[in-house]
């Protein structure tokens, strides 16, 4: 019989205090950096809910006395930028008008891409992606000018249809990375036993890597969204005020030089113009992170 | 008779590197040929080219006498296992069997009934509901098996089926994959690193090492007569002996190594010359015998016990002679020592010789 009783001394899980010095320091700076992110949201919610007698207080900090959503309304439907008094709505439209079609034909062609340089090796499949990787690295600035003459020239300039092409086409080397990235991590054997099963190439995209691959879609449209949502630049430069994307917008309205500064209003205008991509964030996280570690970092 | 499956002159090279060789070989109908080699030998190549999944550099394949270098996968009449299953993650077992008829356009009740028969067969009725997630390694490997069945193929392909299951599961299946050979009568291609399951369900083995086939015979031959010293080491386990020295080919033969010279009556030469500058002579461990049943062997010697491996069924002892290692099997209840004088005999009959420089049996 083997003896049972314990010998005085440690026994079972080892005791972790509560204040060690190093749960100070991560819980310590865990603290801080979420301060350094959530001080100024809190600060633009606060502000944007003041009238501005209250805010030429100056205490940024203290919550509003009384409550007013009128810098929304106006941020939203009255503040003026040059001639149009009709608020951020109509950048909103704008930019939904831009973003629904860039995201959808620029994840679709490149999830098509990835998957034929990760499945069909074909002949010079890796020249073609080295040369759309270079193309990830060349500045945007760059290529401004050329593009306003290519779209001047096809007739596009100004248009809508001209900055979903231009999306659409910036977006590829980065997603076409990310698919193909995702789609070499699906075994091989895979592709073979659907091949073997006589799926061809649209066969074994639609019903075998497709309805694999949710949550890598899941990723290409965060990044598209949130990418083409907060683009400023091809904006400005592409669109006319009558066509400018919320960014742009918001730029005008937070940056007119005349009258007063309505620190509200334009508080409200920030808030409402980030709200896309947060909620966007807040839907598919979860999937998000999936998507990232199952593939997109990998390779 | 007709070939099933015929591979002429085939090479497979990739740039510089010539993975497959000018390889040549027949299958027989509804033969079992197991394609057995280490890893990097070129046997899952060969298969994939068979299954059309790789395109030939050079030669032909033809199954069923129909020339299918060109020819898609699909229309090989081929049905291919892998080794990690393959099966389609989110689809049920029943939509995973259907895959390739629906792809083909069968109509419905064709279908069903080709999923019910092959479902029958392997025994998976109960899981056709199910996603392969929620399947055991044995019980995808099956499924895997039955999308095979369902397409009603001339040849049945095999991609180390078994490896990625534990040893238990992998005896079973085995089995099974017997009885299913039996029962369909298939063309069976089966590439293993695993010689068990090579000797256990080959009507021939093919031997393949750096893109050649070494030796293609029965399983029984390639154990007991293997042509070069690459086949007889790779072959049985615990491996072949390998004892040094020279051979003289006047009268039986004689071997002479560092102390011993034996007479190698009764073993048939198959070239007439070869050996005298250097000859390998190889043993298996069970055809010694021991002590008291040495002593009928034509050959005998003496050696003092160095380790003992007890491996349940039968136990390993090594000791040696000639300056070589050599191990032997014995029963179990057999008491072995280490440091006991032990009395070993052997038959050439039983034995392989080669020659030592080209390696190739004499």
């Amino acid at each position: 019989m083997t003896d049972t009783t314990l010998a005085s001394g440690p026994a079972g899980p080892k005791p972790k205090p509560a204040f060690s010095r190093r749960n100070i320091i991560i819980y310590g700076s865990l603290i801080v950096i979420c301060l350094y992110y959530l001080v100024p949201l809190y600060v633009m919610i606060v502000t944007s809910l003041k009238g501005m007698p209250e805010i030429r207080l100056g205490n940024i900090f203290s919550p509003p006395m009384e409550i007013t959503f009128q810098p929304w309304v106006k941020a939203w439907a009255e503040a003026c930028t040059g001639l149009n008094c009709d608020g951020l709505s109509r950048g909103f439209w704008n930019s939904v008008k831009i973003l629904v079609p860039s995201v959808i034909v620029s994840i679709i062609i490149a999830s098509v891409n990835g998957y034929a340089l990760a499945n069909w090796r074909f002949k010079g499949a890796n020249i073609f992606f080295t040369i759309l990787i270079f193309g990830s690295f060349i500045p945007y600035q760059v290529m401004l000018y050329p593009i306003v003459i290519i779209l001047r020239e096809i007739g596009l300039y100004g248009s809508l249809t001209g900055l979903v092409i231009v999306h659409t086409i910036f977006g590829m080397p980065i997603l076409t990375l990310l698919f193909r990235n995702y789609f070499t991590s699906v075994p091989e054997e895979l592709f073979k036993a659907a091949r073997i099963d006589g799926a061809g190439f649209w066969g074994i995209y639609f019903r075998i890597m497709l309805p694999m691959s949710l949550p890598i879609f899941v990723v290409a449209m965060i990044l598209q969204v949130t990418g083409i949502w907060n683009d400023f630049l091809f904006g400005v430069v592409y669109t006319k005020p009558d066509t400018y994307p919320m960014t742009v917008q918001l730029n005008n309205i937070v940056n007119s030089v005349q009258g007063v500064k309505e620190y509200n209003v334009n508080m409200a205008a920030t808030i409402i113009t980030g709200l896309v991509p947060l909620t966007v964030y807040f839907i598919s996280g979860k999937l998000f992170v999936r998507g990232i570690a199952a593939g997109a970092v990998k390779g | 008779m007709q070939h099933s499956v015929s591979i002429k002159d085939l090479t497979l090279a990739f740039g510089n590197l010539t993975v497959l060789d000018s390889l040549n070989l027949d299958v027989d109908q509804g033969e079992f040929i197991v394609l057995l080699g280490p890893s990097g030998c070129g046997k899952s190549t060969l298969l994939n080219c068979i299954a059309g999944l790789l395109d030939v550099t050079g030669g032909q394949i033809f199954i069923e006498g129909k020339n299918v270098t060109w020819t898609e996968p699909k229309d090989r009449g081929i049905g291919m296992v892998f080794q990690s299953y393959a099966l389609y993650p989110q689809m049920t077992v029943e939509r995973n069997l259907s895959f390739g008829l629906r792809v083909a356009g069968l109509p419905k009740h064709d279908i069903e009934q080709r999923v019910k028969r092959a479902a029958e067969v392997l025994q998976i009725e109960p899981l056709l509901d199910r996603k392969p997630a929620a399947l055991s390694g044995g019980q995808r490997q099956r499924v895997a098996i039955g999308r095979a069945l369902v397409r009603d193929v001339d040849v049945f392909l095999f991609d180390e089926p078994l490896s990625n299951l534990d040893a238990k599961l992998r005896s079973e299946l085995r089995v099974e994959i017997k009885r299913l050979h039996q029962r369909l009568k298939n063309t069976m291609i089966y590439v293993t690193h695993d010689q068990i399951e090579a000797l256990t369900l080959a009507d021939r083995v093919a031997i393949m090492k750096g893109g050649i086939i070494q030796q293609l015979d029965t399983p029984h031959t390639i154990y007991h007569k293997p042509v070069n010293l690459f086949v007889a080491g790779f072959m049985g386990s615990p491996s072949m002996n390998f004892i040094s020295g020279k051979v003289a080919r006047d009268g039986d033969g004689r071997f002479t190594a560092d102390g011993v010279d034996w007479n190698l009556k009764g073993y048939e030469f198959s070239t007439e010359k070869g050996g005298e500058a250097g000859a390998v002579l190889g043993i298996r461990p069970e055809h010694f015998g021991v002590n008291g049943a040495a002593d009928g062997m034509p050959i005998t010697f003496e050696g003092e016990i160095e380790v003992v491996e007890p491996m349940g069924s039968d136990t390993v002892g090594w000791t040696s002679v000639a300056g070589s290692q050599i191990k032997f099997r014995v029963d179990s209840e057999f008491e072995l020592n280490v440091g006991d004088k032990v009395k070993l005999g052997f038959d050439p009959q039983r034995s392989s010789v080669f020659d030592e420089q080209s390696g190739d049996r004499i």
